[in-house]
């Protein structure tokens, strides 16, 4: 068959649905190793859209690419905590075996290797994607075996020799990932009764449920901490039929593994949680957004899906209810950060960019295809199930007076025991590091790069939503640690995920960068660390989405708990010079010209 | 008709219609919030963010944001004058811009801001990248150099035209204007009387051989500030 009429087929296949240009050149991507630019145009014939709209998504991904990708690709996670357990030695050995740099291809076809944020294997770090398969656990010494067999059989799958614990040796994922559970917490992660949430719910009209909800007290997972009950009921009474249910599994931010052990252990109640949300909102279609970086949980996810269709609690008359209709499809992200923020998960789940959208109208009001639309996260909807099961005032009497229930903990960094704590709210950080085994630690970072970074004397704080909010990152930097190394890697990940749509985060952030390079390589004033404050906080007030509003935090708040640090390495200045213009490398072009070097300034 | 609004701009009322941009019913008071990539017959994106004022605490676009009776809105605060000044300064090192080259200076919303403000140069370090310019088109020259993102030649396109010759592709500080041909602005529908052609408030989108037909001097912004005409109340 010949490429056209399989790109055409392909666009068949989704409808020839251009709210489906996603999946569509997400498919085409799998099969060619690519999508190719001569081929847009047919792309944008057959799926019903212009030219210019399947480069704009195509560009927008980064799983997505307009060059010929290597059979395997090979995406080495290039986060901090990676980088600290020796990343850059496993991707130095990568490049010498493939001799390849770093976002190349092998002349061969055979290999792509590239670096990717964080893939939420952080607890164990370094890791990486073969195709849809992860490495976890990376040595420089493990690369020429991998690729070895990789050569035998391009296949990645091969390469997993052992299986990790629990649903990971399931033979639909087969992953060698861990879960890492190191305390179950009493919500989420105690073995629970199987449908006795959607079961009490159904017995209870919507309005009930959602007084349930409200009094609960359960608060978003994912994001803002907003009132999940509030939420559905605002979904509730918009006006506007066929409403949506949306499921956040993006888990972008760097340093969240919690929704990966969730959809690996709790997909079912996850699912029943959304099922809950469809009843009481009158919802007849829900949605799963699954960052591309968990390709490898469809499969089970899927699975789940037809089990419960096949078991009557998803599809037509759920548990036999006339009129309560309600299924669930899988929508695929393609690598974008900004595609957890809501507006842009719409955005995507509708075949485009992932540009994030104004407010309001809010999704409850106006979101998917324009309908009322709930958006939660994957823990927020588990949590909902289990709510309706033991009752709101169970939930409410876990944690604190603003935060109820327990929070899924990711932790990572330098410490003994990385892996995921369910623990009520009202956690100290203090506890939290002795429970992880890192009494010592230098700072925390709490929320991941778009949160906090907290010194010894803040270890007192509570993880909560009133004092330290988090979507589940946490990440340790004990003594050895560079905390500036940490800030550039996380300025580096914001310039990397901007989508560029404003301006103060699509410069701001640039600048920003640049300007702490210039103080880490010691060629900072004191004049810098103000100009730093005035931009991080110009970026943070005037950028139009919260990836911006929260993109200058790991230097402003670096600035705030570790100045001494930033002190340390600027310098006054005397030259007269200003310190921005290298005055030998401006010469260099002259005395490259004139054949000799220059009289007052040399080396 | 529903009843008119009140709001409250820096300390004076303003009486607005339900369904109004903050930025609509301030330009009908006669109160000037600076932007640049709003466009009074495009739909508002929000994007340049220099619209900014803070409504209830909190800052919001002035294009995007609608109005509701008793918002209080601070617009001319020292606060925000110093945000906006960084935003125009950003967009000026974002790209290359040398105005005394420049065929749109004079009439150029950017460079006019930039003169309101009070700006002769930018505090931020030139990025200068590498941009491309797309000669192409017969009658047409895009000038990537120049471009701030501001999406108003995609918006004309679409909304005015009824065509689609441009769209954002790209991400971050790689971002771009792209066109819906197979390599550039020649392969398009793009006509020079399309609204798309003028609508571009900087010199990027520029018209072939008219260059200089107003001398410098008599250009829109040489005798008075960009926003006068919305302060003098002349603006419709
Ligand atoms: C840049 C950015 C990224 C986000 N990423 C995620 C994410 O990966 N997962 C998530 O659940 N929420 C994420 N959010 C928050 C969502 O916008 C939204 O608030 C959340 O999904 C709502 O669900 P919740 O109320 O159950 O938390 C992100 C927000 C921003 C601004
Ligand atoms: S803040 Fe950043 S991510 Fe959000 S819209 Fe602006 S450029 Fe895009
Ligand atoms: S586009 Fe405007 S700011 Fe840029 S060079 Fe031309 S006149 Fe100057
Ligand atoms: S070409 Fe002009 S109108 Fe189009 S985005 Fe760039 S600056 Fe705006
Ligand atoms: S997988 Fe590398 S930090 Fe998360
Ligand atoms: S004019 Fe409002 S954001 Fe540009």
């Amino acid at each position: 068959m010949g490429d056209a009429m399989k790109i055409e087929q392909i666009c068949k296949s989704f409808n020839n649905d251009r709210t489906r240009l996603m999946d569509i050149v997400r498919t085409i991507q799998e099969t060619f190793g690519y999508v190719p630019p001569e081929h847009y145009e047919l792309i944008a014939r057959e799926a019903n859209t212009h030219r210019v709209e399947v480069e704009s998504v195509v560009s927008f991904y980064s799983f997505l690419s307009d060059r010929k990708q290597g059979g395997v690709v090979l995406r080495l996670c290039n986060d901090i905590i990676d980088r600290f357990k020796g990343a850059d030695a496993v991707a130095e050995a990568f490049e010498k075996e493939l001799g390849i740099s770093m976002g190349e291809t092998t002349p061969d076809g055979l290999f792509t290797l590239e670096w990717t944020a964080c893939i939420g294997m952080s607890d164990q770090a370094p890791a990486a994607l073969a195709n849809d398969t992860v490495l976890t656990h990376l040595t420089p010494e493990k690369v020429p075996g991998i690729l070895e067999a990789l050569r035998k059989n391009p296949d990645p799958q091969a390469l997993v020799a052992e299986c990790g614990d629990g649903g990971n040796a399931d033979p639909l994922v087969k992953a060698m990932v861990q879960n890492n559970i190191c305390e179950r917490g009493e919500v989420l992660l105690a073995d629970n009764d199987p449908e006795a949430g959607l079961r009490k719910a159904m017995e209870k009209t919507p309005e009930e449920v959602i007084a349930d909800m409200k009094e609960s007290g359960l608060r978003g997972r994912g994001g803002a901490g907003f009132l999940a009950g509030l939420k559905w009921e605002f979904t509730r009474n918009a006006k506007g039929d066929g409403k949506y249910i949306l499921c956040n599994a993006d888990e972008g931010e760097p340093g969240t593994f919690k929704d990966r052990v969730l959809l690996t252990e709790r997909a079912d109640l996850m699912i029943e949680g959304m099922t809950v949300a469809a009843y009481c909102i009158g919802a007849e279609t829900g949605i799963v957004y699954l960052r591309a970086e968990y390709a490898y949980l469809r499969a089970l996810l899927e699975e789940v899906l037809n089990r419960r269709r096949a078991a009557g609690l998803l599809g037509n008359s759920i548990c036999g209810r006339d009129g309560f209709n309600f299924d669930i499809r899988i929508q695929m992200g393609a690598g974008a950060y900004v595609c957890g923020e809501e507006s842009s998960l719409i955005s995507s789940c509708e075949g485009t960019r992932g540009d994030p959208g104004d407010r309001p109208p809010f999704p409850a009001i106006a979101g998917y295809k324009v309908a009322p639309t709930a958006v939660n996260n994957v823990e927020t909807y588990c949590c909902a199930a289990r709510v309706m099961d033991k009752g709101p005032v169970w939930f409410e009497n876990i944690g604190t007076e603003h935060s109820s229930g327990t929070k899924m903990l990711s932790i990572c960094g330098d410490c003994e025991r990385p892996g995921i704590y369910e623990l009520p709210f009202g956690v100290t950080v203090a506890e939290l590091l002795e429970k992880v085994g890192a009494e010592n630690a230098a700072a925390v970072q709490i929320g991941g790069p778009s949160g906090q970074m907290l010194d010894r004397s803040q270890y007192g704080r509570a993880i909560s939503f009133e004092d330290l909010p988090t979507g589940g990152s946490i990440m340790v930097f004990g003594r050895q640690r560079d905390l500036l190394e940490v800030v550039d890697a996380f300025m580096e990940f914001f310039v990397d995920e901007s989508c560029g749509y404003c301006v103060p985060c699509r410069v701001g952030n640039v600048l920003l960068r640049n300007r702490l390079e210039r103080i880490r390589n010691g060629k900072g004033i004191p004049e810098d660390l103000a100009y730093l404050e005035k931009l991080g906080i110009s970026t943070r007030r005037m950028s139009r989405c919260g990836l911006g509003q929260t993109s200058p935090n790991p230097i402003l708040s670096t600035l705030e708990n570790f100045r001494p640090i930033y002190n340390a390495l600027v310098r006054e200045d005397r030259s007269g010079l200003a310190k921005s213009f290298d005055v030998l490398r401006a010469v260099e072009p002259a005395c490259e010209l004139t054949g000799r070097r220059s009289v007052i300034f040399h080396a | 008709m529903a009843e008119k609004l009140t709001i409250t701009i820096d300390g004076v009322e303003v009486q607005a219609q339900p369904g109004q941009t903050i930025l609509d019913a301030a330009d009908g008071a006669g109160i000037y919030i600076p932007r640049l990539c709003a466009h009074p017959d495009l739909k508002p994106i929000g994007s340049c963010r220099v619209c900014t004022v803070i409504v209830d605490g909190r800052p919001q676009a002035a294009c995007v944001k609608p109005v509701a009776d008793g918002m209080t809105i601070e617009n001319n605060t020292p606060e925000l004058l110093e945000h906006r000044r960084n935003l125009i300064d950003m967009m000026f090192v974002e790209g290359n811009h040398f105005c005394m080259f420049c065929e749109k200076s004079g009439n150029c919303e950017l460079q006019a801001l930039a003169y309101r403000f009070g700006i002769s140069a930018p505090q931020y370090p030139f990025q200068f990248p590498a941009k491309d310019v797309d000669a192409s088109h017969p009658d047409v020259m895009l000038d990537h150099n120049r471009c701030i993102m501001c999406a108003r030649c995609v918006r004309a396109s679409q909304e005015l035209d009824g065509k689609n010759v441009f769209q954002s592709i790209g991400r971050g500080f790689e971002r771009k204007i792209g066109v819906n041909g197979e390599r550039d602005l020649a392969d398009t529908d793009m006509d020079v009387k399309d609204r798309a052609a003028d609508i571009c408030p900087v010199g990027c989108i520029i018209k072939k051989r008219v260059g200089f037909e107003i001398p410098v001097g008599e250009r829109k912004y040489d005798h008075k500030p960009i926003g006068s005409e919305i302060e003098e109340g002349e603006y419709v």
